[in-house]
Formats: structure tokens, C-alpha cells, sequence
């Protein structure tokens, strides 16, 4: 039976990676090789939008990896997002050099209107496109670290830790609201002009950042499903289904969580750092508590424990978001309570994992039946 | 962390002196000694309440003694150490409500149980990953779930889990057997075949079982210990022990 379900999860897997090159092959030849006339054209804002959604997936991986395999319900994980999302920030604003509204070579225009003097420390390096793009992996990773080494170590577990999650990412918008942070206050960092040297608006950079989010969605996929599918996997299922059989065998639970936490957090960075450039901006309100918890929605409704049900969920309820807050903006956040409801009560696999069950049941109803027991 | 004695202060394997364990003022162990041996068995018994699985905590470092030494081998302090670090020492424990992993297969609980190195970077590339069939065939067919290897533990039988786990427990391969109650809802037939099981295994291990049913101690005819509010009523064979007047009293009541 587990075999099946390997080879399930393989056609789904490779299902998946199919479906991430054909897009990622496709929208961008359809946008650049075809005329804004023909009626195949895809516009840059969809694509752009697009590539938002496929962030947004790979934030749900990463938030499905500590959740559906380890329990680890972190309410928080929009701050590790936004803490990537800040990495690529700060990188972009120091590619702007002279061309800000006050022409300082070395300071973003907030730190000139705020009458600093110098780049403070926090920003040192971030010219540098190699070393942004370790923060992006490492701030958020260490953030993970420090905080899930204290909450593990301390065995807090279900409820408390959610709660602290969501605690920790409500702390980091306050502070990030600061403009003594040096992050750029409430208008967070905007106006970008470059990124690698190429122009941020053109075509073909927005065509390269959203090839660069599917290769990203792509890789920390296998990652994911590689750790999964690995002994370790086994044992985050352990300890999310019986954590203290999981001690009394000699496992050091803290371990594992904090390896997985910390991975999924660093995840979580990669996908913030490819949303700013395709957006255009990274405020303080991406860390807003809201936006942690609509990702545990995504993951519930595409079925946790699944990591492609994550993707699923993350872009279907985008897509509708958008849908809906185009065509009727005010009931939104009514139709996301509701979702949230109907999948709790009636899909608690969420899509995927509830489209599983029904394919087993129907092969288990066509197999012969089981053999009789021994003993 | 750990504390070791340069020389054994005791030979038994494990040793227990003077441990006592509170509860918001309820004395669940009261002045506990008790010492077993290397390859030895022993069953405890006792009515509700007697400390019996508390007992079993002190061991395996659930729950730290307020007062007391418990010794491993003679010399590591076990009041020092976590759950984890027990149980690589060679304790291994089996839990009153059979406890395995619900949403894995038969096979996967074995593979997790196997003894080796237990830390998440070698899980991830180790051997454990490759884990040869012969290795979990022997244990399945030892606990007798060889022909339910692939089916996921939640869909076993009460009795099965209960197998499943002290197979979970052979694959540790500890030195020391904690058994909780293993045949709470069994059969008469199972009941018997996990006398024998656990007799096979107390031949090259120590076993301790906690047990309410008398004709199953019986069966496994081994030393009895009987825990009364917290403290050792009496030892020694079973015929002996359930005549003991002071036995009978705390069972039946005045």
C-alpha cells in the first residue's frame, strides 16, 4: 500500500514539474515572441501577476513542509517572507544610485529626507547582488533558528506556539514601522530602477523573474519532497503524530523541528525576495498577521501534508482573491472566512489529499480483497 | 551532562534508592529501591495508583525524582539525562495505550525504531534510508506481523499494535525492556502467545513488565514485585507474594 501511495505521489510530483515547465517555458515565449494584438499574447501585468502566485506557492511549500509533515502550525511565517522580501529590497534601493529625487550616490532617498548621514550598518554589502541574495536565504533562516532553538528547546508546542509565531512576525511590523529601523519606515522601499543591471519594467526582466520564481518553486519542491521521502520525513511524521513515542525512541525532537523550521524559513526568504522586484515594493504590512494566517489557509485548502496541494491551494485562492477583489471587493474577506470553514468542516485534506483518498477507496473497491490474516 | 561514576557503585544494571516523586503534594513514589539485574525479568504489580507507571517515568526521564538515585550499568546517573539520551543508552519503553505511528506503514515503524545514529542530518542521508529487508523481515516475524508489513499501523488490530510496538522495542535493541500493560484487551489466545514472546526476550535482555492480570504474570514466571503507594509491599515468587496477607489487603481492600 505505501508503495502505491509513492507512485501516487510521484505522478503527482512529476505532474507538477510538468506543469511548472510548460508554464515556465510558455507564458514568458508568449508574452515576448507574440504581438500585443494577437489575441495568444499574454500581458506583462498577468504575467507578472502570475509569477506573485507562484511566490505565493512557494511560500506555501515551505509553510506546508513544517506543518503538514511536522505539526508545527506557525502562524508567523509572513515574517520570514517579508524578511526576504527586505533582502532584495535593500539590494534594489542601492542599485538606484544617483537616480533618486535627492541624486545621493550612496543613501536611498528616505535615509537623505530623515537627514542621515551614512548607510548604517544593517545595509553594508547589499550592493553586492551575491551577498543580498545570501541574506535573503540567511536573515530569515537565522530568525528561524534563534527562535525555533528557544520554543523547541522548551518544548512549546500546538496552540502556544502558534500563538508566538504570530506574536513574532506582529513585533517585526512594529518594528519595521520604525523609521529609526532604517528600513524605510511605513513606505517600506519602492521606486526600484534595476535589478543585475537590467531595467526592473522591461519585458524581458519581468519575463526573467518569473522564469526565476518557477526554477525556485521548482527546486524547493524536490528539496522538500527529497526531505519528505528520506528517513527524516519519517521521523517529522513521528513526532507530529506521537512526539513523546518519538523521544522515548532516542529521536532528539528539537532537532528535527528546528532542521525543518529552519529550511522552511529560509524557503520562505527566497520566495519574499522574488515577489518584491515582480510587485514593485516591500512594506511593513507584509508582515501583518493576516498574511500568515491566509498562507495557512492556502495550504489547508490544497491539503496539507501533500506540499503540491500547497502550491494548489496558494494559487487557486489567489486567483480568486483577485477575481473577487476586482468584482466585489467588499466580500472578500467574508468569502476567505467561509472558505476557510467549508474546508475545515467538509475537506479537512483540503483538494488534494481529499482527491487521494477517493482514487484509493476506488482502486481498494476494484482490487481483490486482501489476503486472509495470519495469527 | 551526563554524570559518570569512574567505578560501578552498584552491579545491578539498573538501580533505584531511595526515589521519591510528588505530585502537588500526592506522594506517587515514596522512598522507591528497587535493583534488576542484567538478563533479568521481573513483573510489577500493583493496584491503581501505586506508582507503577511512575515508576517507569523516573526511568526513562519523564519525570525527575525529587530525592533519590537511579543508576544505569552502575554508574550514569539517570536524573541528569532527557528521554532521548535514555533511550540510546539501551532503555526502551512500551507505553500502556499501544502507541505506534498511526500513519505509517508496519515497515516504517521498524525502520524508525531500528538502533543506529539518530540525529536529523543522518536521517536524511544515512542508512536508514536503506535499510535492508531482512533486517525488518526478522523482527516482523518474530512479533509474528510479517505478512502485514505494508499495512499502515492505524488499520492493525489492538492486539497487533501492541505486537507492532514491542517489536518497535526489539528493533531499539535496548538492554532494558520497559513493558506497560501488554495485554491490556487481548485475547486469552494473544495473551498467551506475548507471555512466550516476552519470555524469548528476557532471555538476552532485562525485562520489566507492569501487569494487572495475575494468570499472565503467572505465566511468565518471574520475580513479582508489589507497589503500594509508592513503596515495595513485597517480592519474591508469585504463589508467595499473592499470599501475602499485606498483598491481599491492598488489593481487596479492608
Amino acid at each position: 500500500m505505501s508503495r502505491a501511495l509513492y507512485l501516487r505521489h510521484d505522478r503527482l510530483g512529476l505532474g507538477f514539474l510538468m506543469v511548472l515547465c510548460v508554464l515556465g517555458i510558455l507564458v514568458p515565449v508568449l508574452n515576448l515572441a507574440l504581438p500585443v494584438t494577437s489575441s495568444w499574447h499574454v500581458p506583462t501585468y498577468a504575467m507578472s501577476l502570475m509569477g506573485k502566485y507562484v511566490c505565493y506557492a512557494l511560500l506555501a511549500v515551505a509553510l506546508d513542509l513544517v506543518w503538514g509533515f511536522c505539526g508545527i502550525l506557525s502562524l508567523g511565517h509572513g515574517a520570514f517572507f517579508a524578511l526576504g522580501g527586505y533582502a532584495m529590497g535593500m539590494y534594489l534601493m542601492r542599485q538606484i544610485g544617483t537616480r533618486g529625487v535627492y541624486g545621493n550616490p550612496l543613501l536611498p532617498d528616505f535615509m537623505v529626507f530623515l537627514n542621515w548621514k551614512e548607510l548604517p550598518l544593517t545595509w553594508f554589502g547589499f550592493s553586492s547582488f551575491g551577498y543580498a541574495m545570501l541574506m535573503v536565504i540567511l536573515v530569515p533562516g537565522a530568525l528561524a533558528f534563534v527562535f525555533g532553538w528557544f520554543a523547541f528547546r522548551s518544548r512549546v508546542t500546538g496552540v502556544y506556539l502558534s500563538i508566538i509565531t504570530q506574536a513574532m512576525t506582529y513585533a517585526m511590523m512594529l518594528a519595521f514601522f520604525r523609521n529609526d529601523m532604517g528600513f524605510g519606515g511605513n513606505n517600506g522601499l519602492t521606486d526600484f530602477k534595476d535589478i543585475l543591471g537590467f531595467n526592473i519594467q522591461a519585458q524581458s526582466t519581468r519575463a526573467c523573474l518569473f522564469i526565476a520564481s518557477i526554477l525556485a518553486l521548482a527546486g524547493c519542491y524536490l528539496l522538500a519532497r527529497y526531505m519528505v521521502h528520506s528517513a527524516y520525513g519519517k521521523v517529522l511524521i513521528a513526532i507530529r503524530d506521537a512526539e513523546s513515542r518519538s523521544r522515548f525512541l532516542g529521536y532528539r525532537v528539537e532537532h528535527f523541528k528546528l532542521l525543518a523550521f529552519t529550511v522552511s524559513a529560509s524557503m520562505a526568504g527566497l520566495a519574499g525576495a522574488l515577489y518584491v522586484p515582480q510587485i514593485g515594493i516591500i512594506n511593513p504590512s507584509e508582515f501583518a498577521p493576516g498574511n500568515s494566517i491566509e498562507a495557512v489557509i492556502w495550504v489547508a485548502v490544497g491539503g496539507r501534508g501533500t506540499l503540491v496541494g500547497a502550491a494548489l491551494g496558494a494559487v487557486l485562492v489567489n486567483f480568486s482573491k483577485t477575481w473577487l477583489t476586482g468584482a466585489m471587493p467588499e466580500i472578500w474577506l467574508f468569502a476567505l472566512g467561509a472558505l476557510f470553514i467549508v474546508v475545515t468542516l467538509f475537506l479537512p485534506k483540503g483538494i488534494i489529499g481529499t482527491a487521494g483518498e477517493f482514487l484509493k477507496n476506488r482502486r481498494e473497491r476494484h482490487a481483490p480483497a486482501p489476503t486472509g490474516e495470519v495469527r | 551532562m551526563t554524570t559518570t561514576h569512574t567505578h560501578e557503585l552498584t552491579s545491578s544494571l539498573l538501580y533505584l534508592d531511595g526515589v521519591s516523586v510528588s505530585f502537588d503534594g500526592f506522594r506517587a513514589l515514596n522512598n522507591l529501591s528497587l535493583t534488576i539485574g542484567a538478563g533479568e525479568m521481573r513483573a510489577i504489580i500493583g493496584p491503581n495508583g501505586a506508582g507503577k507507571t511512575t515508576m517507569m517515568d523516573v526511568m526513562t526521564g519523564k519525570t525527575k525524582p525529587d530525592t533519590g538515585d537511579v543508576l544505569y550499568g552502575g554508574r550514569i546517573d539517570l536524573t541528569k539525562l532527557d528521554e532521548a539520551a535514555i533511550a540510546e543508552l539501551g532503555i526502551g519503553r512500551k507505553f500502556q495505550k499501544p502507541t505506534v505511528f498511526e500513519s505509517q506503514t508496519v515497515e516504517d515503524n521498524i525502520v524508525l525504531s531500528l538502533r543506529g545514529a539518530r540525529g536529523a542530518f543522518a536521517s536524511l542521508w544515512g542508512w536508514r534510508n536503506r535499510v535492508p529487508q531482512r533486517d525488518i523481515e526478522q523482527i516482523l516475524e518474530t512479533v509474528g506481523l510479517a505478512n502485514h508489513r505494508k499495512r499502515m499501523a492505524a488499520d492493525l488490530s489492538h492486539g497487533q499494535k501492541q505486537w507492532l510496538e514491542i517489536g518497535m522495542l526489539l528493533a531499539q535493541d535496548p538492554k532494558v525492556l520497559l513493558v506497560d500493560e501488554p495485554v491490556a484487551g487481548m485475547t486469552d489466545h494473544e495473551t498467551e502467545q506475548t507471555a512466550q514472546l516476552l519470555k524469548d526476550i528476557a532471555k538476552d535482555h532485562a525485562v520489566i513488565v507492569v501487569e494487572h492480570d495475575m494468570s499472565f504474570v503467572r505465566a511468565l514466571a518471574c520475580r513479582v514485585i508489589c507497589l503500594h503507594e509508592g513503596a515495595v509491599l513485597a517480592e519474591g515468587h508469585i504463589d508467595a507474594v499473592s499470599k501475602d496477607d499485606r498483598v491481599i489487603e491492598v488489593y481487596l481492600g479492608r
